[in-house]
Parts: structure tokens; C-alpha cells; sequence
């Protein structure tokens, strides 16, 4: 049993460096709960494990990876000898068409074992998901199963027969996911089980660096707004209400003492006047740093009730008002980036970022947007491109502004490098590092007014 | 207000049942995994096989049951087929914005103390006093009701995302320990410790301490092949090959990227409207006609036809 608990000890950890909070009493309740099921039945297991070790579903796919390490299915390669890539491009045009999942893992298995392995001397050799998908191609199998399922004839789905591609792409991607996961367990026989865990499985999507995530993972960033907006709400909706009670106000106080003949028997608390902050948004949608950006607007936007009015602008080297891009109902996350560029005017006669003119624009012609009441936050990497960074115009906008915040999606050591004037900014306004959708809502919770 | 003064008047703590809490049931709910799955079906309740191993665990463990999910996908039906399986009675707490201690644990009856004190008269202040906090004047709430029972209890605490965060500091030493105090009473400890199950839509975010002490269920849109079995339960009049085409255009919705994806309840109700409608097949007129059973929101609506090739909408 202690090499079944040193698993369990050993996946705790590995999910804890991923920033999952598990505490010991989980650990003795997924000790128990593997008591309780046994080992016969991997899926149980695994649903077992995960019922006592997480809390919410962000967690789910970083734990299936994990467990995928820890408790795998079988150890080595698959037992027949690897056949040749055609041969496996037959089965598994099969395996699709028939949607046999436990099959596909198999093959899976095998194409890893056979197309995968790369390096000689050991030490340096390892197997890759990405060079076996590279030689296998599963993707160019859709024609091949759409003929075959339809060839098959029987199905007779009719209508729902246009739905099919769809689904043969979801099986592929399935197929792709496996591959993914078999890769990693072999790698991980050789280097090593913990390290594995720490570095190639990939990170919740809320810890994934802004300026270095992929299409796939912003994709998930957007997903995860809506429920990233809720959390936000209750925490804004707590502070509010921490801050709306506890002050004192003296002169109704003395006044309301005159009838106890001058002793205070009951203060009287201030009333706070229900005024909804007003939000004002200056983005950078240039390049690198849109993905941090767009992320931001529709966080901001999903928030949108919490505050009384927010207007959203978009810049590269020219700037445009891109509030009604963001209407709910119109928002299509997916789109908005693209939409935004089409339908904003944002650079005029180069295609790079100039925060100078940019701000400069703003304090003209939208100058009236800022008011005391107004909290500005500026989204960008300060980088100018050599161009003058305008800190007038900036310190124009502090003064007028109740707060001005920049959020910098660059790690503070580079800061200042190159052509960044991130130092010359953060000393007329608070800048704040900015780089996962975690530090993110850490920093909205905590500056946004209420 | 009688319970807050007293709290400083009284603070004795009896506990009414100073046994310690049996640590496993007497006879177990369940005894293994396919057990739970083939008695919930039993009942008209499909588990899948997370369903399953989690609802087994919590009995197993004694532990309190947390259900998240998008709506409709049987989470409160969950705690009501447990329940039914276990021969249990049901004691649910419905949370809402506002919900308090007076709705949710216990209550004085303050009318009949006021009747009790103006009988009685004559009596010493401490006779009264002792006299009209005792069981009797007590109204038990759902929490409460389910922790003093003796028989077999299922405890749902429906919709915890919608109450106050206050709630979740109550429901803490009530979930943890099983016990309730009860200031001028004492401590009640529960002789038979409830099943519990906490549903949630994630409409706010629950504390972390609360969640802690529970089990993790996410219920998620079912796999194909399950919702093509629950559409065969629920709706038996239907053709195999509609049911198999009904369930892969909700699978296919599902994929989509809209406001509201459409539930296991919604494909229910589409495979009722098909079988009401006497549909043999679905084709583009059928289904166009009934798209506003699976979706609620006209630019849903719009995408999906986009999407599924349906001319002028």
C-alpha cells in the first residue's frame, strides 16, 4: 500500500505545483476514497481522485493530464512489433469510423511507439506527439472516414448526416489528445515521473503568459470569461459592502446627542452615496500584446453592470472609441480582435504602435471622457517604437482622473529595455505587471473602485 | 431577537445525543460502484460512471456531496434519486438571496412563548424562563430537521450559489461536524449523519473553506451514448434512428459557441415535441419549426441555422 499512497502523495504535489491548493485532509480523503474503489478500475480511480482532490472544474484538464502520468495506463511500449505508417493510417481511418475510443488509444499507443521515438544514446532520446502527428497526419483522414461511415450506409442519419465532418474533427482532435498523453507518459518513464509533471503538462489557462500564449489557449482565456467575471463580481460586491459600513459621521453623531443630553448612546454611521464608478479603457491592440488586450476589454465588458458607464478605446498609433464593439449580444469573443482592427481606425501611416500620438489623441478629442470620478486604466506594453512617449499628455490625464492605473503585460525586469518607456510612465501613474489572467483578476479585484 | 440575548444570558452547552457520531453507517448505502449505478437506475436516474464513483465515495466517506453544472443537466434529480434509492426522506433547503438563520436552521416560536409567559402566570422568572426555551417552542428548519432525525436522510441544499456569503459560514460547522448549536439549548449532534448534497449553478463563487469540505462533482453534458439511453427512458415512443439524430444535433449545438448551450432537459423536450409532432425523420422544415425548444435565444437561433444549413430563417 505505501507504493499506492506514495502515488497519491506524489500527484498531490505535482497538482500543487501547478498551483492547484490541496491541503492534507484532501490527500487522506483521496488515500481512503482509492481504499474504497481499489485498483481494478482505472476510470473509476480517476473520477475518484478527482471527486477528493479539486474544487472547481478550471482544474479538471491539468488533473486528467496529471493523473495520466501518475497512474498510466500500462508502462512500456505496446506489445506487437510497430507497424509501418500506412498500415496504421488504415486502422485508424477504421477506428474513426467506427468512433471506437478504446482502439484509438490503442493505436495511439502504437503510432508513438513507431513514429515517434527520436534520438539514439540514451539520456537523449525521448519520444514526440508532435513528430508523430507530423508522419501520421491524421487530419488528412476526413475525407477517408466521411466515405467510409458513409459507405457504410446503415446509419441512415439523414439530417444529421451534415453534421458529420464536425464530428469526425472531434474525433480526430480526440485522437490528437492521445497521442499527446502517451507521448508525455513515455517520456516521463525515462526522465523521470515528477519532473514531467512540472514542466510538460500544460499549465490552467489562467497561468498561461499573455504574450507568449497560442491561438488554442487564448481561445480558453475567452471561454473562461464569463465565469472569471462572476468571481470578480462577488469579491466587488464583498468589498462594497465592507466599505459601505464603519465610518462614523460626527456631526450627525453630536446632533442626534443633544436629546441624550449631549452623551453619544448612538453613532451614527455615514451614508454612502450608491454612485457607480466610472471605467475608462485605453488598449494597445498592436501585434503582441492584443491577446492581452482583447482578453481585458471582454472582462471588463462582461463587469460592465458593476459600473455606472465604460468606455473602451483601442489603439495602435491612431485611436478610436470601440465601445459599441463590445455590446453584449454582439460580442462574439471570437471575432472581436479581427472586428475591431476592421472597423476602428487605429493606425494612420505605419502599422507600428506610438503610445505618444496615441494619448496625445485621446487627451484631445475625448478629453471630456475623463472626469473625477472617472478610473482610467491603460493596457499596453509601453513600448513607443523610439517615438516621444507625450508624458504631458499622461500627466494631464492623472490630474484629471480619480485614478489612473497601466497594466503591463511585460515581466518587470525588462521593463525599460530597448525602446520600452515603461519607467518614464510608472512614474506618473501606477503600473502594474500584468502577464497571466491571474495576476489579472488579483489586480482588477484590488484597483477596480467601488 | 430572543436568540441573540440569550446568547449572552446562557451559555451552557448540553449535548442532546453525547454519543459520538457512528463513523460508518450502520449498513452501508451502497456497496459498490455498480451497485449505486444499477439502484439509481432502478429509480429512472442514468448515472454515468462520475456520477457513480462520486456518489458512492460520499456515502462511503461521510462526506457532504457539492454538484456543479450548467442547468438542466439532473443535478437537484440526483439528490431526489439517492433519496428515493435509500429509502431516505428528503429534507431540502431551497437557498435564495436572503436566506438566514431563522429560515434555514431554527427558529423560536415567539407567539406561543408570549402565549406560554402570560398562562403562567405566578411562576418564578426562572421556571418561564427555562420553561419556554425547550424543545417544545423551537420551529426546526430544514438543517436542523435533517440532523435531528433518527431515520435515513438525504439533505439537499439546492442553488448554494444563490444565497449570501453569510449562508456559507453557517453551513460550515453544519456540514463539518454535523452538529447544530443552538444557544439555549445546546449543542445538537447528529445520531445519524444526513447524505448531503449541495447543488450549485456557479452563479457566484463558492468559498473555498466550504468547498473543501465536500466532494467535487462536476456534471457535465452527458457522452452520446448516455443521453441517447436517457432519451430512450424518457421519451420511449421515439424511433431508435430519430434518437440518434436528435442526440448528435445537440451534440453538435453543444459545440458551438452559444449564450446558452442546450441541456439534457432541452433534448428531453425535443424528443417530446418530435414524438407530439408524429415526426418520422428530421428534416429542415421539422427542424426549424422546433429549434426554439433546444435554444433560448434568438441569436442562438440564428447561429444554430446558420450552422445546420436551414434556409431563410
Amino acid at each position: 500500500m505505501t507504493a499506492v499512497a506514495d502515488r497519491i502523495t506524489g500527484l498531490a504535489a505535482a497538482l500543487r505545483a501547478h498551483g492547484v491548493r490541496i491541503g492534507t485532509g484532501e490527500t487522506v480523503d483521496a488515500a481512503r476514497a482509492v481504499a474504497a474503489l481499489g485498483l481494478a478500475d482505472r476510470e473509476r480511480l480517476r473520477e475518484g481522485l478527482a471527486a477528493t482532490l479539486l474544487h472547481g472544474p478550471g482544474q479538471r484538464a491539468l488533473f486528467d493530464s496529471v493523473f495520466d502520468l501518475y497512474f498510466p495506463r500500462g508502462v512500456g511500449g505496446p506489445e506487437d512489433a510497430p507497424r509501418d505508417r500506412e498500415t496504421l493510417r488504415d486502422r485508424l481511418a477504421d477506428a474513426l469510423a467506427a468512433d471506437d475510443r478504446a482502439l484509438l488509444a490503442r493505436l495511439a499507443a502504437e503510432a508513438v511507439d513507431g513514429l515517434g521515438g527520436y534520438g539514439g544514446a540514451p539520456g537523449s532520446d525521448g519520444f514526440s506527439a508532435y513528430q508523430t502527428l507530423e508522419r501520421l497526419r491524421p487530419q488528412t483522414l476526413l475525407a477517408r472516414v466521411r466515405a467510409e461511415v458513409r459507405g457504410g450506409g446503415g446509419d441512415g442519419g439523414g439530417f444529421a448526416d451534415r453534421l458529420l465532418d464536425d464530428e469526425i474533427r472531434r474525433r480526430i482532435e480526440e485522437f490528437r489528445r492521445m497521442v499527446g498523453a502517451e507521448a508525455r507518459r513515455r517520456v516521463a518513464e525515462r526522465r523521470g515521473r515528477d519532473e514531467i509533471a512540472r514542466r510538460a503538462v500544460r499549465p490552467t489557462a489562467d497561468r498561461v503568459d499573455f504574450l507568449y500564449a497560442n491561438r488554442e489557449q487564448l481561445a480558453e482565456l475567452r471561454r473562461a470569461v464569463q465565469p472569471l467575471a462572476r468571481k470578480l463580481a462577488t469579491r466587488l460586491a464583498a468589498r462594497r459592502r465592507r466599505a459601505a459600513r464603519g465610518t462614523i459621521d460626527l456631526r450627525r453623531t453630536l446632533r442626534s446627542s443633544l436629546s441624550t443630553g449631549g452623551v453619544p448612546m448612538r453613532p451614527v454611521l455615514r451614508r454612502r452615496r450608491p454612485v457607480r464608478p466610472e471605467l475608462v479603457l485605453l488598449c494597445d491592440v498592436s501585434g503582441s500584446v492584443s491577446g492581452f488586450s482583447d482578453f481585458t476589454m471582454l472582462l471588463v465588458q462582461a463587469l460592465h453592470d458593476q459600473f455606472g458607464k465604460v468606455r473602451v478605446f483601442a489603439f495602435v498609433n491612431r485611436l478610436d472609441e470601440v465601445t459599441g464593439l463590445l455590446d453584449h449580444g454582439r460580442a462574439d469573443p471570437d471575432g472581436l480582435g479581427a472586428r475591431i482592427r476592421a472597423e476602428a481606425t487605429l493606425t494612420g501611416w505605419h502599422g507600428s504602435s506610438d503610445y505618444g500620438m496615441a494619448l496625445g489623441e485621446f487627451a484631445e478629442r475625448y478629453g471630456a471622457a475623463v472626469g473625477p470620478r472617472t478610473t482610467v486604466f491603460v493596457l499596453g506594453d509601453a513600448r513607443t517604437n523610439l517615438s516621444d512617449p507625450n508624458l504631458p499628455a499622461v500627466r494631464e490625464l492623472a490630474r484629471r482622473a480619480r485614478r489612473v492605473y497601466w497594466l503591463n503585460p511585460e515581466p518587470r525586469d525588462r521593463w525599460g529595455t530597448g525602446d520600452s518607456a515603461a519607467p518614464a510612465y510608472a512614474e506618473l501613474v501606477e503600473m502594474h505587471e500584468c502577464r497571466t489572467a491571474r495576476q489579472l483578476s488579483g489586480l482588477i479585484a484590488g484597483l477596480l473602485p467601488v | 431577537m430572543a436568540p441573540k440575548l440569550n446568547k449572552r444570558l446562557d451559555r451552557k452547552r448540553i449535548t442532546i445525543s453525547p454519543d459520538a457520531v457512528p463513523d460508518p453507517p450502520e449498513a452501508p448505502l451502497f456497496t459498490s460502484v455498480d451497485d449505486v449505478s444499477a439502484r439509481l437506475a432502478e429509480t429512472g436516474y442514468l448515472a454515468s460512471p462520475a456520477v457513480a464513483t462520486t456518489v458512492f465515495l460520499a456515502a462511503r466517506l461521510g462526506k457532504p456531496l457539492l454538484v456543479e453544472g450548467p442547468a438542466g443537466v439532473g443535478k437537484t434529480e440526483l439528490a431526489k434519486a439517492v433519496a428515493q434509492v435509500a429509502g431516505a426522506r428528503l429534507v431540502r433547503l431551497q437557498c435564495y438571496e436572503g436566506v438566514d438563520e431563522s429560515r434555514a436552521l431554527y427558529e423560536w416560536n415567539h407567539a406561543k412563548q408570549l402565549l406560554r409567559i402570560s398562562a403562567g402566570r405566578g411562576e418564578s422568572w426562572d421556571e418561564t424562563r427555562t420553561d419556554i426555551f425547550s424543545e417544545e417552542f423551537l420551529l426546526p428548519r430544514p438543517l436542523l430537521t435533517a440532523i435531528r432525525g433518527d431515520e435515513p436522510t438525504v439533505l439537499l441544499i439546492d442553488e448554494t450559489d444563490k444565497a449570501d456569503v453569510e449562508m456559507e459560514g453557517l453551513l460550515l460547522e453544519v456540514l463539518s461536524d454535523f452538529q447544530v448549536t443552538v444557544p439555549e439549548l445546546g449543542t445538537v449532534t447528529a445520531t445519524r449523519r444526513p447524505f448531503v448534497v449541495l447543488t450549485s449553478n456557479a452563479g457566484r463563487e463558492l468559498s473555498e473553506a466550504l468547498r473543501r469540505r465536500c466532494l467535487f462533482l462536476h456534471i457535465g453534458f452527458p457522452e452520446e451514448e448516455l443521453e441517447r439511453r436517457i432519451v430512450r427512458l424518457k421519451v420511449p415512443g421515439l424511433g431508435d434512428a430519430l434518437t440518434e439524430s436528435v442526440v448528435r444535433v445537440v451534440g453538435a449545438l453543444r459545440a458551438m459557441d452559444l449564450r446558452k448551450a442546450p441541456s439534457v432537459a432541452e433534448t428531453v423536450d425535443w424528443a417530446r415535441t418530435l414524438l407530439a409532432l408524429g415526426a418520422g425523420t428530421l428534416d429542415e422544415t421539422v427542424v426549424r419549426d422546433t429549434l426554439g425548444v433546444i435554444l433560448k435565444h434568438q441569436d442562438d437561433i440564428q447561429k444554430a441555422a446558420a450552422k445546420l444549413d436551414l434556409d431563410a430563417l
